[in-house]
């Protein structure tokens, strides 16, 4: 076809009518909607009924459980920078996806959620399966708008992507009343390239960008920290020049971990109540501190009140909310990170800093000999979480998307996964979603068919969404699945043991046998109980080419260490149980 | 140091938006001491004006998340004597007690306050003022036996010449045309 005929083919395609639901797709597949995450019922059939004649166009993903469906659009964005998409019913289809949204919102995941809804004279009603999507998404939603005429459908839509994924990226929910699916109307699709009342990024100023290059360039000990800001701005390469050209260390948050390479000289490792030593007792010694794209997190700050007090602190932020919210910046600069650390890196003096990246090197030394190295090589009979983790990382050449649930495994999967690209590590973070990781997993690697995704994922959090072994084996995912089992919902009783008098208050819990649930959905893998049998394991799941599963008895009363007790100062890290003990 | 302030958020679109704003205070647990919504002087922005008894800090980290919502223009927060402000009270009293004494009616005189409607029955006052005002005379006419009375929330105006959205907005189009 010529341009002209497609031309000509698109005006009259735009003179008849279609009904909503049809826009609804066509809108879709304009925004590059490549895969839709849902599950069907009453009030989203039209929608349904019309995606089945474009089948071939947009693959639909059946989830088993709508909390499914979300958390695989969330690691579909996650992994691929694109925005997520699910179709799901009213009523409790509507409500199945809350948790999900929730989480996109904290962890700034840019998704779009479509929900039916009853037809509109029945709003308010109490009609069958009529929830009030709108009311309950609206604190964790960026937007959200409920359709109830199909006229709406291209302009609300294009609206939603376009605020799902600029400025702080989020999660955007659209509610249509069945109505408005089956009306007919003129179909005409146009972008959304902004709205007067929503600045996704505001122009950088220069005179604080002066300010900022001045107190950098005039630092003894600068300290960069980096979140998740880099990965969504994209601004990897210019984080890493800038870096290099003034000799800063830098440390990420857990969001913000794979942005550089984790063994890149000046990446000093992850902050944090379970991050590396050095890179939080010197938040606290430092002179500049740099944030760039994160939000200061509690998890990252600890006690506020004794937080870098001695620093002066810049921060980077797209997001004017942010800014003094948790910790007071000297110098404030609004912006987008990519653009802002190009400019900086224009005005930051050459320089090396020797002898305080030392300083990082001497505190990884202490957590070396404390912590790490027996962490990898355990005296333990039972195999250790780290173990696995740095055996997978070994395997994989650090090439792989490491996707976690939460809990110790996440903690272990964040500390010692080795990273050598960026997007590589998908967890949640801010909410911590127990269930989160077997759906996210299933979505990353739906997003990045040819890279390597392997979930660790705690007997816990597994059976929290584990009937998305239904959607793997129905759409032959290959995610490789790592269950660190230690039949304990580990980090709590982590808690327990240290700040509860080792009171296991219903923290021990009765798991199936893994490997048979999963081959009874076709899934294969096995059982390691043995330290001799891991290496071996692993690289069959490796090997495999279909998803598959290994099952590790880990030991049952490990502890993740450092830790920052919650509300402890973070140069009060604790490097092992004794600390406590004498701190107390 | 706890005080009063004044929020005012402008909005093209208004639907759902007042809910929206509402979860900002609800979610950090502060209270909303009153609320009003009208139409700006500009055309087609609405403006609702909130007051909050709150600490400076917690004041300005709300004003940030509401105009954080993608459909507010812009949200301001001002101290009481950065504005003028007004609040309307409507006061129901016996009209027998208007009747009895000419106490009464040199009270609403002194207050400043109007009557509004006279039965039988009972007499309606309005007076407009500070929230003090108007519970001063609340507190005078209570002994005459006060059957309603309501309080509006507080409408206000900057001491600036014109609305100081009109300079945002020029600011807000520039930016926009960059986009
Ligand atoms: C949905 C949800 N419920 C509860 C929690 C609280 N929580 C945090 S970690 C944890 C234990 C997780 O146990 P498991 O999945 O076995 O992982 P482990 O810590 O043992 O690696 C719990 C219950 C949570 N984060 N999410």
């Amino acid at each position: 076809m010529t341009a002209k005929e497609k031309e000509t083919k698109r005006s009259k395609q735009q003179n008849v009518e279609i009904s909503g639901s049809e826009a609804v797709i066509r809108s879709l597949i304009e925004e590059g909607t490549e895969i839709i995450f849902g599950y069907p019922g009453g009030q989203i059939m039209p929608i349904y009924d019309a995606l089945y004649d474009y089948r071939n166009v947009l693959r639909h993903i059946l989830t088993r459980h709508e909390q499914g469906a979300v958390h695989a659009a969330q690691g579909y964005a996650r992994a691929t920078g694109k925005t997520g998409v699910c179709l799901v019913t009213s009523g409790p289809g509507a409500t199945n996806l809350i948790t999900g949204i929730a989480d996109a919102m904290i962890d700034s995941t840019p998704l779009v959620c479509i929900t039916g809804q009853v037809a509109s004279p029945l709003l308010g009603s109490d009609a069958f399966q009529e929830s009030d999507i709108i009311g309950i998404s609206m604190p964790i939603t960026k937007w959200n708008y409920q359709i109830t005429s199909p006229d709406e459908i291209p302009s609300t839509i294009a609206k939603a992507f376009y605020i799902a994924a600029t400025g702080r990226p989020g999660p955007v929910l659209i509610d249509i009343t069945k109505n408005a699916q089956v009306g007919k109307f003129k179909y005409k699709y146009a972008k959304c390239h902004k709205i007067r009342s929503y600045i996704p990024e505001f122009p950088v100023n220069k005179e604080k960008l002066n300010q900022a290059a001045d107190l950098i360039n005039s630092a003894k000990k600068p300290y960069l920290l980096y979140g998740q800001g880099i990965l969504l701005s994209r601004a990897e390469k210019e984080l890493k020049q800038f870096i290099e050209k003034t000799g800063i260390p830098a440390a990420g948050t857990l969001l913000g971990l794979s942005a550089i390479k984790t063994n890149h000289p000046l990446n000093m490792g992850m902050l944090g109540m379970h991050g590396n030593y050095g890179p939080n007792i010197k938040t606290n010694e430092c002179d500049v501190l740099i944030a760039v794209g994160m939000r200061f997190d509690d998890r990252v700050t600890g006690n506020l009140k004794t937080y870098a007090k001695q620093a002066k602190v810049i921060h980077i932020e797209i997001d004017p909310a942010e800014i003094n919210k948790n910790v007071k910046s000297d110098i404030a600069l609004l912006g987008d990170a990519k653009r802002i650390l190009k400019l900086l890196h224009l005005l930051a003096e050459k320089k090396k800093h020797l002898s305080w990246v030392n300083e990082f090197k001497d505190a990884h030394e202490i957590e070396m000999k404390k912590i790490i190295s027996s962490d990898l090589n355990p005296e333990t009979l039972g195999i250790g979480m780290a173990e696995v983790v740095n055996k997978v990382s070994e395997l994989t050449n650090s090439s792989a998307i490491i996707v976690s649930d939460v809990g110790q495994n996440q903690m272990a999967a964040a500390r010692y996964s080795k990273f050598a690209t960026s997007r590589s590590h998908i967890t949640s973070g801010g909410l911590g979603t127990m269930g989160f990781g077997l759906p996210a997993a299933m979505g990353a690697k739906l997003g990045i068919p040819d890279r390597e995704v392997v979930l660790f994922v705690g007997d816990g959090g597994l059976q929290m969404t584990i009937q998305e072994f239904g959607t793997i084996a129905q759409e032959k995912v290959p995610v490789k699945i790592v269950v660190l089992n230690n039949r304990f919902l580990g980090m709590v009783r982590q808690w327990q043991e240290l700040f509860f008098e080792k009171r296991y208050s219903f923290t021990e819990i009765f798991s199936p046998d893994f490997v048979k649930v999963a081959a009874a959905y076709g899934i294969p893998g096995q059982l390691v109980n043995k330290r001799k049998d891991l290496n071996k394991a692993l690289q069959t799941m490796l090997e495999s080419k279909g998803s598959y599963i290994v099952e590790v008895m880990v030991e049952k009363e490990d502890n993740i260490f450092p830790m920052v007790p919650a509300g402890a100062s973070v140069s009060d890290i604790l490097l092992c149980v004794n600390d406590i003990k004498s701190s107390n | 140091m706890k005080q009063e302030y004044i929020i005012s958020a402008y909005s093209e679109n208004h639907i759902g938006l007042l809910n929206r704003m509402t979860i900002v205070f609800t979610r950090r647990k502060v209270n909303i001491e009153s609320i009003t919504a009208s139409e700006s002087a500009i055309k087609g922005i609405f403006k609702l004006t909130i007051v909050v008894n709150d600490e400076k800090e917690k004041v300005i980290n709300i004003t940030k998340q509401i105009e954080k919502q993608v459909d507010i223009l812009k949200a301001f927060y001002h101290t009481n004597d950065e504005m003028i402000f007004q609040e309307i009270a409507l006061y129901k009293v016996p009209t027998k007690a208007l009747m009895e004494t000419d106490q009464l009616e040199k009270m609403i005189r002194q207050h400043n306050a109007r009557i509004l409607e006279i039965t039988p029955e009972y007499t309606v006052i309005e007076k407009t003022g500070h929230k003090e005002e108007t519970q001063e005379l609340f507190n005078g006419l209570t002994e005459y036996g006060v059957l309603q009375f309501i309080r509006s929330g507080r409408v206000a105006i900057t001491r600036s010449p014109i609305e100081k959205l009109s300079e945002f907005l020029i600011q807000r189009d520039a930016l926009l045309a960059k986009i």
